[in-house]
């Protein structure tokens, strides 16, 4: 009987502990969101979100962020199309073209799952080299290209998993009533509807928050841009820069654009929870 | 559909040429010896030793993984292992938001949270003074970002263990505990390993939220209350110089095609290592 | 030294899967549930070594009274419950370590033995009295997953018996082996009723005529029938076993 208690110790010990690091991962999130909250709302106003900054947007104490929201709602909305356009045929060509353990498909699995986990940073770097090979400056244009390399492999990532696990009798069924498989393509799209949606969810959260390789590409300015040649100033990069202000107005509204962005990716990640957790009981 | 399949394979060699190219000159004129292991950084003399800012990485990189690990670790076997669904439906929206705030988020948190308790609680019991942009709070950040992360993969490596395998372990008198140590944990070591590699190619790469609180002093750190300057941050902070000198410019480059390396390798490992353990399972 | 079932109940989420059943399972004889797949076997028999805590969703009502204590409601040791109770599952499962640490892995764990050389012998003890010490010989600290699987099946058994139980409770055990390995692992249960009360899970009904001494008849999660395998099987009392055993729902 010492044994058993012995045992029964050691368990409730292992418990204690793993009671403990979820109270911290708990904490955490609290912290995280309590701090940015607190912060961000004592800092909010209408005319952060609906003006320009006023004298420079690391001095000037007037007016808001609105060329950051615009700017981030361009490189994201931009980069979210031309990335569903590139991803949705790799997709389709990995898990319908190719037999299952093709070589060609193990390898394109291992280049994205490694191009996810390039840095951003490196993103902006090779990003930069390209654009003064091209000789482009800044732009709105280069911070488009960037993102939507740096979202693709999350795009097609995300949409695989949910097409690897989709079953393939159907493809069978379709092919056998002797449909073409583009006709089959549309009864697979309808399959992973979902999937996308939630591709497109996380690849928006990455792409809306990423501030390392929009450094380099988009640049920062006090305006909204008016061709794709200008710069373009992204929340990430308003709450990086102003944060470091001396000037308390400044501070204020990179905790305001801070704010907002948390505020835009939560919004993203629940909704993201509410499609898989709903779309899902549709399926096969 | 071929042809963008390809072309998307290509884009990890095309980042790798691209980088090396731009660096090519700093090589030639410095040999790759002297610029990883020279600690001196005068760009303008000339001089680039990279050593400060490998140093910093690393040791920013393995104290986030230090600190993250046995948190991630521990709430992974819990929500394998014992928790119930509320537990879970609790816990994963909380893992949810820490999965999906922006790197920029966490450094404004590290700045406006840990900075100010590091300089003021916890510092003082050990040197005279200290701002607070420390390795310790780089580490800190970075390893509250990659919990989620490890949680996530560590999840996935367990649900992968069968049910018999438990319950032939549980049917003989063992704890869960025990089950848990001696045989899931056994047969995931792995799957285990690969996933921490995974995560300290991740945490190699953090950019902003590091650059916001680790002090960004040029120099090989000797403690976690020294400040220190990883490759991203050096990355960051200078893309505005840069252009002025051509051979600066490269030697950022080369600092990009090392983070690049670095990672392309940790991730290859991990990743097929990971696919290999996928297929056994199935 | 018996097993007495009182009106047991066993619901997950909102499924009954076990009703009201009232049986005992006698001391040192083999006693084979049978029925049709999802009539409640399986969970029965995970009930009475309470390794169907861990399905989420399930309400346990009524007594499984185990050497006269209950199980259920009074305050038992489950690690202990479960080391006196022995499984053997449908698919062998060895884990993930050598033949030796596989056998010696329970009596660690219940620290049975101080000394080495009384767990080497044990281990060598269990895998002789499921036929295994030969056939292993020289490879015993080799992993078991590359033995095959009728002598991982048997290795399962060696394992089970290493902690010294006294009840041993088989679901399928010989379901997933070749026809030659089921034979030898189904002639160790037999051998085995000397020792241990065993309480077997089979879906082969012929399996059950050749070595049941009980039988009990489950349908639908009730018991319909049970008593000794003679008159069950001969004179079936009731009209859905005598359906059963004419091979109407098969």
């Amino acid at each position: 009987m010492k044994i058993a208690r012995k045992k029964k110790l050691k368990e409730n010990v292992a418990k204690l502990f793993m009671w403990c690091a979820m109270f911290v991962v708990f904490g955490l999130v609290i912290s995280v969101i309590w701090t940015i909250f607190s912060k961000g709302c004592k800092a909010m106003s209408w005319n952060m979100v609906s003006k320009l900054p006023g004298g420079g947007f690391y001095i000037g104490k007037e007016g808001g962020f609105l060329n950051a929201i615009v700017g981030s709602l361009y490189i994201v909305g931009a980069s979210t199309v031309l990335g569903l356009l590139v991803s949705i045929p790799v997709v389709f060509f990995l898990n319908i073209y190719l037999k299952k353990g093709s070589k060609l498909a193990y390898l394109a699995r291992l280049a994205f799952d490694v191009l996810f986990g390039v840095p951003s940073i490196v993103y902006g770097a090779f990003g930069f080299t390209i654009m003064i090979y091209f000789g482009l400056r800044t732009s709105l244009l280069g911070g488009i290209i960037v993102i939507t390399l740096l979202i693709i492999p999350i795009f097609i990532r995300t949409m695989d998993e949910a097409t690897r696990n989709f079953p393939r009798d159907i493809l069978d069924a379709s092919f056998s009533l002797g449909a073409t498989r583009w006709e089959t393509l549309k009864v697979v799209l309808r399959q992973i509807a979902p999937g996308i949606a939630t591709a497109t969810l996380l690849s928006v959260g990455r792409a809306i928050g990423d501030a390392a390789s929009v450094m380099f590409t988009a640049g920062y300015t006090d305006s909204i841009p008016t061709s794709l040649s200008q710069p373009a100033a992204t929340l990430p990069l308003a709450v990086f820069f102003q944060l470091s202000s001396p000037i308390p107005e400044v501070v204020d509204r990179a905790y305001a654009a801070a704010l907002v962005l948390t505020i835009i990716v939560l919004l993203l990640s629940i909704s993201g929870r509410f499609i898989t957790n709903r779309f899902s009981k549709n399926k096969v | 559909m071929f042809a963008l399949t390809l072309l998307a394979i290509m884009l990890v060699a095309a980042i790798a040429i691209g980088l090396y190219l731009k660096s090519a000159s700093v090589i030639q004129d410095k040999s790759i010896w002297s610029l990883l292991f020279s600690s001196e950084w005068r760009p303008m003399k000339g001089n680039f030793g990279f050593l400060p800012f490998i140093m910093g990485t690393i040791w920013v990189t393995l104290l986030a993984i230090l600190l993250a690990f046995p948190i991630s670790m521990l709430t992974a076997i819990y929500l394998t292992e014992y928790s119930k669904p509320v537990v879970r439906k609790f816990v994963f929206p909380a893992l949810d938001i820490l999965a999906a705030l922006p790197s920029v988020i966490y450094g404004v948190w590290g700045v406006l949270v840990i900075v100010p308790w590091i300089s003021q609680h916890v510092a003082p019991h050990f040197v005279e003074f200290s701002t607070g942009y420390t390795v310790l709070a780089a580490g800190i950040v970075l390893g509250v970002m990659v919990i989620p992360l490890l949680i996530s993969l560590f999840i996935e490596i367990f649900s992968s263990v069968p049910v018999e395998l438990r319950e032939a372990s549980l049917s003989l008198g063992a704890t869960r505990w025990q089950t848990t140590k001696k045989v899931v944990l056994r047969k995931t070591i792995p799957g285990i390993l690969a996933s921490t590699v995974l995560a300290v190619s991740r945490a190699m790469g953090e950019t902003i939220a590091v650059l916001m609180v680790c002090g960004c002093v040029i120099g090989i750190p000797k403690g976690l209350l020294d400040a220190c300057y990883p490759i991203p941050a050096l990355i960051a902070n200078n893309y505005g110089e840069m252009l002025s000198m051509p051979l600066y410019e490269s030697a950022l480059m080369f600092a990009a095609l090392i983070l690049f390396a670095v990672v392309l390798i940790f991730n290859l490992i991990s990743r097929i290592i990971l696919y290999r353990l996928e297929k056994t399972e199935k | 030294m018996s097993i007495e079932i009182k009106k047991l109940n066993v619901y997950i989420k909102d499924n009954h899967i076990v009703r009201n059943v009232n049986i005992v399972l006698p001391e040192k004889q083999i006693t084979c549930i049978i029925g049709p797949s999802g009539c409640g076997k399986t969970t029965l028999l995970k009930t009475i070594n309470r390794l169907i805590d861990s399905v989420e969703g399930v309400k346990i009502e009524g007594n499984v009274f185990v050497d006269g204590q209950d199980i259920i409601n009074s305050g038992t040791e489950i690690t202990e419950l479960r080391r006196k109770i022995g499984l053997v599952s449908q698919r062998p499962c060895p884990l993930p370590m050598s033949i030796f640490d596989n056998v010696a892995y329970g009596c660690r764990i219940n620290k049975m033995f101080k000394k080495r050389r009384q767990l080497i012998y044990h281990v060598q003890k269990n895998l002789k009295a499921v036929g295994l010490l030969e056939e292993v010989k020289g490879r015993i600290r080799t992993p078991a997953a590359r033995l095959s699987i009728g002598q991982q099946q048997r290795l399962c058994l060696a394992r089970s018996l290493a902690v010294q139980p006294e009840y041993i409770l088989a679901d399928e055990a010989t379901s997933a082996l070749d026809p030659i390995s089921a034979k030898t692992v189904e002639d160790l249960f037999v051998k085995m009723k000397e020792n241990y009360s065993i309480i077997m899970v089979t879906h082969t009904l012929h399996q059950a005529l050749r070595i049941a001494d009980n039988v009990v008849f489950m349908y639908l999660g009730e018991v319909i029938e049970s008593g000794p395998a003679e008159r069950v099987f001969h004179h079936p009392q009731h009209e859905l076993t005598q359906k059963y055993l004419a091979g109407a729902f098969s």
